[in-house]
């Protein structure tokens, strides 16, 4: 096993580090290209996007409802208008076409600060240890879905630190920072990944929509893989490789079909041996009847 | 890693694990509902954007996207943040320092995409964002007999929402004391008073209905509106007997 701070050195050697580093730009673009087309209207009155990630307008035609917060309501008791359920359908129809979770890794703005923490992590050499099941987050995303159902009020909407973040950025954040400072804090020195692989229900709730997406990565050429163990370490979600990636013997397909990847493509960036590659689950051998029955994600 | 080393669970360790999870969440629950029903008290001089659902339901329906405040020209609405004493991400103005200026096309309510901001609302007049109430009669100046009248004079709902009602002055003896009324079918809470109340602290102050008003018992009514809608009394005139007159009786 290599040691962490060579983490991707190779595959920078080998393909150049435009073509080592390519989702991690494309994604940092991303993430702060939506940042700016919100805070375009304003800063400098130039509405493309208005509102925040929780319900917005698009070039003050075209709604975006987040199908989370919506839930929320609607279990809260509130019918809303028609509006809201076209900006929730289009923003569902874009997740499974693309993969549920590409909003955490290519819009969430948490992402930017829990990527900090895990590169520190890294830099830091920190040990590696699961404390905590992956599984806490469907928990709180059924608390946060059920609990208005007695309270009447969207109960996690008070402290959802996605929304908060978001919308603190436009809108003010006031002491806000100290929440997020917090989970820097917690993904740093307590658990790997903790905020985003473990306790996020917003993620999670993206995650469902793994399940019908059509975007994936697919270890397409494992069989060149040196076992270097860079994409596991790099992984946020490495638990999601170890079928694809080591499960040839076990005859487990090679598309990364876990729920909870989130497309990151940092996988295909930090591998040397290319074996990784960004398809869609109609392709080829690899299809998805396959991995359903023997490559889900492994507990 | 213990996670997937361990294949099969025993029944033992998945009840273990389950119980384990939902404790945790339980105890999240738990403290999240409380601070939820704290946040419901939350505080009475932060007022809703014009046609705002009554709080419980705004509430459920307010998905916090700030479409709202973008939409306001005046930059007047603001959205809770985090430890503020308001739900966070919820629309709110400030009536002394920024009240609402009115927009006869209620922008606010036209971008809210979830009807928070109620549709049906047509006419701003018709708004009731809170309920202007003259809290402090020690220290209004027209309460002591001077003509301040700004309150009644920045009204957008002059001689309508508040009105200026003449009554004895007492400590004087021979004069008049203008007293600014509010009338609370014309209100629509804009907080136009409180922001130019002159004095340090405003006397007039925008409360939330709910707070503000009063509510007469069902089964009250008004004896002479219930005269006026029968067209008359309501009860028999007093039964004229024959009157015992001690010459009639020989």
């Amino acid at each position: 096993m290599k040691k962490s701070n060579t983490l991707g050195q190779e595959a920078i050697a080998r393909k150049g580090w435009l073509l080592a580093n390519r989702f991690l730009l494309l994604r940092r673009l991303s993430q702060l290209s939506i940042l700016v087309l919100f805070l375009l209207g304003p800063w400098a009155g130039i509405w493309i996007l208005k509102g925040n990630l929780s319900s917005s307008l698009f070039v003050d035609s075209i709604p975006l409802t987040d199908p989370f917060v919506l839930l929320q309501s609607l279990t809260s008791g509130h019918i809303p208008l028609l509006q809201a359920f076209i900006g929730v359908a289009l923003v569902l129809l874009f997740y499974i076409v693309v993969g549920g979770r590409v909003f955490c890794s290519w819009v969430c703005p948490i992402n930017l600060i829990t990527d900090a923490a895990a590169w520190c992590r890294r830099k830091l050499k920190l040990r590696k240890e699961s404390i905590m099941s992956s599984q806490w987050r469907y928990w709180i995303l059924a608390m946060a879905i059920l609990l208005p159902l007695f309270t009447g009020v969207m109960t996690w909407e008070l402290i959802n630190p996605v929304s908060v973040f978001h919308r603190g950025l436009f809108f003010g954040m006031g002491l806000g920072w100290i929440l997020f400072f917090m989970i820097f804090l917690f993904d740093l020195l307590a658990v790997e990944n903790g905020w985003c692989g473990h306790l996020c229900p917003v993620g999670a709730f993206y995650s469902i929509l793994n399940k019908i997406s059509f975007i994936k990565v697919d270890a397409i050429n494992r069989e060149q893989c040196s076992d270097c163990l860079d994409c596991f370490n790099v992984c946020p979600e490495p638990e999601i490789l170890k079928g694809p990636v080591n499960g040839q013997k076990k005859g487990i397909a090679t598309l990364v079909n876990g729920m909870s990847c989130t497309n990151c493509g940092r996988c295909i960036d930090v591998c040397a041996e290319n074996v990784f590659v960004i398809t869609t689950v109609f392709n080829g051998e690899n299809g998805l009847k396959k991995v359903n029955k023997l490559g889900g994600e492994i507990k | 890693m213990a996670n997937y080393t361990q294949r099969k669970k025993t029944r033992r360790q998945f009840l273990i694990d389950i119980s384990k999870n939902a404790c945790g969440v339980g105890f999240l629950g738990v403290g999240l509902v409380a601070y939820s029903n704290q946040s419901l008290s939350f505080n009475i001089q932060m007022l809703r954007p014009p046609g705002a659902l009554a709080e419980a339901d705004f509430q459920s329906a307010c998905i916090r996207c700030g479409l709202c405040v973008e939409a306001c020209p005046y930059d007047i609405l603001k959205l809770g943040r985090l430890f503020q004493p308001i739900p966070t991400g919820t629309p709110y103005f400030v009536a002394r320092t920024n009240p609402c200026e009115m927009c006869e096309d209620i922008p606010c309510k036209v971008a809210c995409p979830t009807g928070a901001l109620a549709p049906e609302l047509e006419n701003i007049d018709d708004a009731r964002m809170g309920l202007a109430v003259l809290i402090d009669q020690e220290n209004c100046l027209n309460f002591q007999g001077l003509r301040c009248d700004v309150c009644y004079r920045v009204c957008p709902a002059i001689d309508k929402a508040i009105t200026l009602e003449m009554h004895r002055n007492t400590r004087t003896g021979h004069h008049a004391v203008f007293i600014p009324t509010v009338h609370s079918d014309a209100c629509t809470g804009c907080g136009k008073c409180e922001e130019s109340c002159v004095l340090e602290e405003s006397a007039i102050k925008v409360l939330s209905r709910q707070i503000a008003k009063g509510e007469l018992g069902s089964h009250y009514r008004w004896g002479w509106i219930e005269k006026e809608k029968a067209g008359g009394s309501l009860i028999d005139p007093v039964l004229d007997l024959p009157d015992r007159v001690p010459g009639v009786l020989e």
